[in-house]
């Protein structure tokens, strides 16, 4: 691979999911017109959805998913001990997502519910940095293409990387939409953090925070707008717990 | 012949999920022959209960990141079903465009990045990007066009934005209608270069008699809603979905398995090919009549030239939807609705066959009983059977070792398995 003139190395990778859809290691197979060169950055040691080529040789992790099996910690360990750079990849791996949602009833009730008496194992979600230790978070459900690739090219080309610190609204107010509050809805855009290109608010459906808190949140501020305007607590907290991305907010607050 | 044979594959590559596959064979005797589903579960029937029927769709199209078109539209039309809500004309026809972009991804994906490497004997795509360029050309030309379908129609191509219960939040725009009407125009080339590939292969010869299972609305290829129907002459309404599946639990799987009238049987391309044939548009008739494909076909692998033939209807049928969508008036999206208590069960096509959501809501809007049967659930018993019956043909014809275990690995590939869809 050549860069600015100079020959690089390509970096190698190993992709891995965990309890997820799947979706976002999908991403990386997606936005196909910029797909070779994304690939030429890359040397793909090991990423069983696309591959039977199996080599544990790889020096970044991608990691997808959140942990609900006592397998899988013994899995994201090894991980761990391989990997230089270990990267949450999405929203499951980075909050638990959606995953988390199970959580809210003792476990041998979700299996009797579900599985109707057969022995199944599971355990309520965790996020990847609840077991081991998480290099960078690339949040999303899914993950923007785009931003992966923008990360990426930091982190070959071992300059800088980061996600923006300010929230949705910022962007969402770029692409001139109306706010989804003066039509009478929560959105979280206010205390999430950017980066998604507001890409459900433009599609004119509130966000659920998949990207997790801004850091240059007010939250005091938001709450008062929710309660000025009248709308459900109840509504805010479905919204709030969806990706599990607000914890411990969402308990504190409402 | 070799006396004895033992397969294992674990964590099976090229396929969506965690599955193993096992074979035993001792003194001559194939003693086992199993296709196991390891994947975590996932318990979505559990996060369903409690959340307002609005969000639904939000929630069950995390289910699986290949098809979340299909299950957002099987819980809009449960919900939809359920509160007596009718959507309007623009959703509807909006809401098929947008599965016709998933299931042209979704087949893209499984035709040229996972089955296409077994027959050029590779172990990835990547490798094919210098080999064949023109055809991994073609393919991502296909798969991106399909994205870009849905992004359209939906916001975005993986995890919908726009598709709600009673309708859109938002209407396509028409200047991006206009261009992706260009854009099939442009791609229709590159479906016959892929044609063109899967002509020059040997498709293997195997053939197990099954039940094949799809929608039927008995007009329109199926997609969204319809009767449900089998081969074997089963024909029911979709609420009756429980007496279609008789869902079972195996104790080496952590995916569930169903049956109707025989021991297992088949939902996905070829089985939408097998039950509503006629319906397919004339070029796509043409494009199976090239490849030899006829109804009823029971051979597996032929699952891949069914989604290549599919593939042909979706550019043509996709051309019909944008041309009516472009003279429609896109102000009337969405009927408004107050949330109210009922129960139904949505049924879609998605790209690997019948998806059934069964929703039960109460007054307040909430949902009390949310029940999912995935496509890959309803292959789990066939991929199954047809592995027992491949080893023992392969075994008696005198292939070796290799030999049977790439085609016990490409058969469970023909069915497209979507493993972590089938443990939601």
């Amino acid at each position: 691979m050549n860069h600015l003139g100079f020959e690089m190395e390509k970096v190698k990778i190993g992709s891995f999911d965990f309890t997820c859809c799947e979706g976002c290691q999908l991403q990386l197979a997606n936005k196909e017109s910029t797909l070779p060169d994304f690939l030429a950055l890359l040397d793909i040691r090991n990423f069983r959805e696309i591959s039977s080529e199996r080599l544990d040789d790889y020096v970044i992790a991608l990691v997808e998913g959140s942990i609900t099996r006592p397998d899988e910690i013994e899995r994201i360990k090894a991980i761990r001990a391989q990997a230089k750079v270990l990267v949450a990849f999405g929203t499951c791996a980075c909050f638990g997502g959606v995953n988390n949602l199970k959580n809210r009833i003792p476990q041998e009730e979700a299996i009797r519910e579900v599985y109707d008496g057969k022995a199944v194992e599971t355990m309520p979600s965790m996020k990847i940095s609840d077991i081991v230790q998480v290099d960078y978070s690339i949040p999303g459900c899914p993950v923007s293409k785009d931003e992966v690739e923008r990360i990426m090219v930091g982190i070959v080309t071992r300059s800088q990387v980061s996600l923006p610190t300010y929230p949705v609204c910022v962007d969402c107010k770029q692409q001139l939409n109306t706010c989804l509050f003066d039509l009478g809805e929560i959105c979280l855009g206010p205390i999430t953090r950017a980066g998604c290109n507001a890409v459900c608010t433009t599609g004119k459906t509130a966000c659920l925070g998949c990207r997790g808190p801004a850091e240059e949140l007010n939250m005091p501020a938001f709450l008062e707008l929710i309660k000025k305007k009248g709308l459900s607590l109840d509504d805010l907290h479905e919204k709030l717990t969806f990706y599990n991305a607000f914890e411990p907010l969402a308990t504190d607050e409402t | 012949m070799k006396r004895d044979y033992s397969l294992d594959i674990h964590h099976l590559t090229r396929v969506e999920g965690h599955a193993n596959i096992q074979i035993t064979v001792r003194d001559g005797k194939l003693v086992d022959a199993r296709w196991a589903i390891v994947e975590t579960p996932r318990f979505f029937e559990v996060m369903l209960k409690g959340m307002s029927a609005e969000r639904v769709p939000f929630l069950t199209s995390r289910i699986c990141g290949i098809c979340s078109i299909s299950h957002s539209l099987a819980s809009i039309r449960a919900v939809e079903r359920a509160m007596d809500i009718v959507p309007p004309v623009v959703a509807e026809k909006t809401r098929l465009l947008a599965m016709h972009g998933e299931t042209l991804q979704s087949h893209a994906l499984h035709l040229f990045f996972l089955i296409a490497p077994d027959f050029a004997g590779t172990s990835s795509v990547l490798p094919l990007i210098q080999s064949h360029p023109d055809l991994v050309r073609a393919g991502l030309q296909l798969k991106e066009l399909g994205n870009e379908i849905s992004t359209v129609t939906t916001g975005r191509c993986t995890h919908p934005v726009s598709l709600v219960v009673g309708g859109l939040s938002k209407a396509p725009d028409k200047e991006r209608l206009l261009h992706l009407r260009a854009m099939i125009q442009e791609r229709k080339p590159a479906l016959e270069t892929t044609c063109s590939f899967f002509h020059t292969l040997t498709i293997p010869a195997f053939s197990r008699e099954t039940e094949f299972i799809s929608l039927s609305n008995g007009s329109t290829y199926p997609a969204i809603g319809g009767r449900l129907v089998s081969s074997d002459g089963v024909n029911r309404e979709e609420n009756d979905y429980l007496l279609m599946t008789n869902e079972y639990t195996q104790e080496f799987s952590t995916s569930k398995f169903t049956r109707l009238s025989r021991e297992s049987s088949a939902a996905g391309a070829l089985a939408r090919f097998n039950n509503n044939y006629h319906l397919l548009h004339p070029k796509a008739r043409e494009c199976a009549e090239s490849f030899g494909l006829q109804p009823v076909c029971h051979n597996p692998f032929m699952n891949n030239i069914a989604q290549l033939v599919e593939c042909v209807h979706i550019l043509e049928d996709a051309e019909e939807l944008i041309n009516s969508l472009l003279e429609s008036d896109l102000a009337e999206i969405k009927t408004p609705y107050t949330p109210k208590s009922g129960k139904a069960t949505g049924a879609v096509e998605a790209p690997r066959g019948v998806l059934y959501h069964h929703i039960e809501i109460d007054d307040k809007g909430k949902v009390t009983k949310a029940d999912c049967i995935i496509p890959t659930t309803q292959n789990n018993g066939n991929i199954h059977n047809d592995l027992r019956a491949l080893v023992e043909q392969s075994r008696r014809e005198g292939k070796n070792d290799g030999e049977i275990t790439k085609l016990c690995e490409m058969v469970v590939r023909s069915y497209d398995p979507c493993i972590s869809c089938s443990v939601h």
